[in-house]
């Protein structure tokens, strides 16, 4: 008899361990051959309030860390990922029912947006800020700084890649975040958490939720603590419910197109302008 | 004291030159409304009359935003960046030449005093569109990518506290990136966007691309509404702000906002104590604190409160309260009767929380609205006057014990807009800098603005940045965010 593949249980990844889902209910992922993969958990509002606790209390601490440090860590995901091809592959596979090269281009562009925005980390501030020349006996400059909470909908497809666009601006800036996996394709989110959880990333900077969108989408819009959101995963008229909803803090709420741009960093900054005089 | 009274030192109102009642501005014409209702403007010193005042309902938005649709269509995005540019130029040199008649006009409108309108105000209006001026032919090294497009129409509603300044704020960066506007006034305060449009005449501005109409928040509502408006750019309480975000959550219609906020001004035991309290009183009592940013929390170092707050006693006592046209006043009219009671209302909640009042002795005119400048001790900070934007000349007074427990109480509020820091130690004042949640940080100094530097808030005091180099974002076109 061949010997029997000892199969993973995908789990919620929140304040870097990785618990089931509160509620205890999970949902069935099929592969493109309608195959069975995995029981996903299925995350429920207190799943995500227990996110959202986890990236606070890990905000400052990231936030507050040096942009080389930062951008040290990035680059370290980008490292263990690509140690990790191969299972990333297998899962885009099984689940897009692509082919090999295909997943395999999808795995190194994932990998290449990290070191990408891992570069961007330190050099986001004499991009974006500024010394200004006002009128008078001041010093006045302008510097970037991180939004807070961000809440990420990964996009379904291309399924690791459209976590990664979405999810590695939002950190570069310093952010925390919370994850929702695309509802059809959770898996290469949780196994980036796999990653995430042995890249020297603080535990807490990204939690991932896998399960329904439309159950979460406005548990996230009406969340007070959750300062920002990347819709990518939403329909139109999810995303105009967040917004409704939103506006009860004023999140700052953003759809992108698919492609790499500081934009995306900085549209989850907020940008301080500071004041002294000169003089004796 | 008395020996050093000063005498009185009126400004004329000869220059002001009001006319008895405006149409709104539509098409680069004064035209009427269409069903030819109006509404009166006063001036809060005195209750006088000022100015009849054409109100726009929705037929006449439509009309504005018509007129700003083909204006962009037609003429101004088709406008060279440089002559664009150039108009710019004219409009502020315009206000510079027309400064005093725009100062007498704001100041009888508003009730400000007539120093800061002629000191701030004016001046600050004209710099913000000779600043933005020079951006319009070199808006592709701005850092929005290399072909920066204009987003298009734009709503602009404004408020009272700083009516001419507030229209800069909005009108140049608009303009200079290639937007035309719709802009809407406070109901209170119309006369200097009139007088506005006046100078877009006389600076030949091509017809429709400025169209400044008069109303309320009907008009305004109708406006935020208008199918056809690209962005809304509103300034005004975090209220309002949050219902416009609601009202577009389902469009395509950007926006940036300038909201409410209830700065700290944190002041450590290291301060030059005399320089922090001319910056408390700065902070608060500039405008009559009709003012998003002012300092409306004093922060004080436990150790150094008493001496702190008998200095800003003796300090408070020698505020000039009364005639805004006096160019000796210091603290001038409250805006509106409908402000004067919430200031009443929402300082009565004070006094019922258990805070104590102090106010120096002073005479009030008879007419007129009016507010003593006020501090209230002992406030904790689940009270109103701690959380809630008072917009009037009001401190709330609290202390603190250590530099950690003076940060967190200052970003204990759902605003982020503006901070006050004062101490005399370089690397505390950069580490409390980094630590507040707030857009504008003032260290040693307190209200100051300048074109160049970016103004807007974190958290519920808005969306978006004005003036400087990130200002022009909000009126140009992303190259990766997806428009729906």
């Amino acid at each position: 008899m061949s010997r029997i593949d000892v199969n993973k249980t995908y789990k919620l990844f929140i304040g870097g361990t990785f618990p089931r889902s509160e509620s205890g209910r999970v949902y069935e992922i099929k592969g493109a051959n309608k195959k069975f993969i995995a029981n996903p958990a299925l995350a429920s509002r207190k799943d995500l309030r227990d996110a959202v606790v986890a990236a606070k209390s890990a905000s400052s601490g990231w936030a507050n860390a040096t942009a080389f440090n930062r951008g040290q860590i990035l680059y370290r995901i980008a490292e263990i990922m690509q140690g990790r091809s191969e299972q990333f592959i297998d899962e885009i596979c099984l689940l897009e029912g692509v082919s090999n090269k295909a997943a395999k281009l999808q795995v190194e562009e994932a990998i290449d947006t990290w070191v990408w925005y891992s570069g961007w980390c330190d050099k986001l501030y004499s991009v974006s800020g500024s010394q200004n020349q006002v009128s008078g006996p001041f010093y006045n400059f302008t510097t970037p700084e991180a939004l807070g909470v961000v809440a990420v909908f990964a996009e379904s497809k291309p399924s690791l890649l459209g976590v990664v666009r979405t999810l590695a601006p939002v950190i570069a800036a310093g952010n925390s975040a919370v994850l929702i996996a695309s509802e059809s394709y959770p898996l290469p989110a949780i196994t980036l958490s796999e990653v995430l959880a042995t890249s020297d990333l603080p535990a807490g900077v990204v939690n991932v939720l896998t399960g329904k969108v439309s159950e979460l989408a406005p548990w996230v819009g009406s969340h007070m603590e959750i300062d920002g959101v990347d819709v990518a995963g939403l329909s139109k008229k999810q995303e105009d419910e967040i917004k409704l909803v939103g506006a009860d803090n004023l999140k700052r709420i953003h759809r992108f197109s698919a492609t790499n741009h500081p934009e995306r960093i900085l549209s989850f900054m907020e940008h301080k302008t500071i004041w002294h005089p000169i003089g004796i | 004291m008395s020996n050093f009274e000063y005498a009185s030192a009126p400004e004329s109102k000869a220059i002001a030159n009001i006319a008895t009642s405006y149409g709104l501005f539509i098409g680069g014409k004064f035209v009427d409304p269409r069903k030819g209702k109006s509404f009166e403007t006063i001036n809060p010193a005195t209750e006088e009359v000022l100015s009849k005042i054409g109100y726009a309902d929705k037929l006449d938005v439509d009309l504005a935003v018509k007129s700003a649709r083909s204006a962009f269509t037609k003429i101004w995005s088709k406008t060279p960046a440089k002559e664009r540019g150039k108009y710019l130029y004219r409009i502020a040199r315009i206000l510079q030449e027309r400064a005093r008649e725009f100062a007498v006009v704001e100041t009888l409108d508003n009730g400000k005093p007539i120093r800061e309108s002629r000191d701030t105000d004016i001046p600050l209006a004209a710099a913000h569109f000779f600043y933005h001026a020079g951006w319009a032919d070199k808006l592709e090294y701005a850092g929005f990518g290399n072909k920066p497009k204009p987003v298009g129409v734009v709503g602009q509603i404004i408020p009272w506290n700083f009516p001419l300044l507030m229209l800069a704020w909005k009108i140049a960066p608009a303009l200079v990136a290639g937007n035309t506007v719709v802009l809407k006034p406070a109901e209170t305060t119309p006369l200097t966007a009139l007088l506005f449009a006046q100078v877009c005449q006389q600076a030949g501005l091509p017809e429709s691309v400025v169209n400044i109409i008069t109303g309320d928040g009907i008009t305004g509502a109708a406006l935020v509404n208008h199918p056809d408006i690209n962005k809304v750019a509103f300034t005004g309480s975090t209220e309002v702000g949050k219902a416009i975000a609601r009202s577009i959550s389902a469009t395509n219609k950007r926006a940036t906002l300038e909201l409410g906020g209830k700065a700290a001004n944190l002041v450590f035991e290291d301060a030059a104590i005399d320089e922090a309290v001319e910056g408390i009183v700065n902070g608060i009592f500039f405008n009559q604190g009709h003012v998003c940013c002012a300092g409306s929390r004093l922060l004080v170092q436990e150790n150094v409160a008493d001496e702190v707050l008998e200095k800003l006693k003796a300090r408070m006592s020698l505020i000039r309260v009364g005639d805004p046209m006096d160019k000796n006043t210091d603290l001038g009219a409250i805006n509106s009767k409908e402000q004067l009671k919430r200031i009443h209302e929402i300082t009565k909640s004070g006094d019922a929380e258990g805070a104590n009042r102090w106010s120096p002795e002073c005479k009030l005119p008879s007419k007129g609205f009016w507010y003593p400048p006020t501090i209230f001790t002992g406030v904790s900070q689940s009270h109103r006057i701690a959380r809630e934007e008072i917009f009037g000349p009001v401190l709330s007074v609290l202390t603190f014990r250590t530099p950690a427990e003076g940060i967190e109480k200052a970003n204990n509020t759902m605003y982020g807009l503006s901070a006050g820091i004062w101490s005399d130690k370089g690397a505390k004042i950069l580490w409390a800098a980094k630590q507040l949640k707030a857009g504008v940080i003032w260290s040693n100094t307190f209200n100051k603005f300048d074109p160049a530097s970016p103004f807007g808030g974190y958290k519920e005091s808005g969306w978006g940045r004005e003036g400087g180099r990130h200002g022009l974002s909000g009126y140009l076109k992303s190259d990766v965010k997806a428009s729906k």
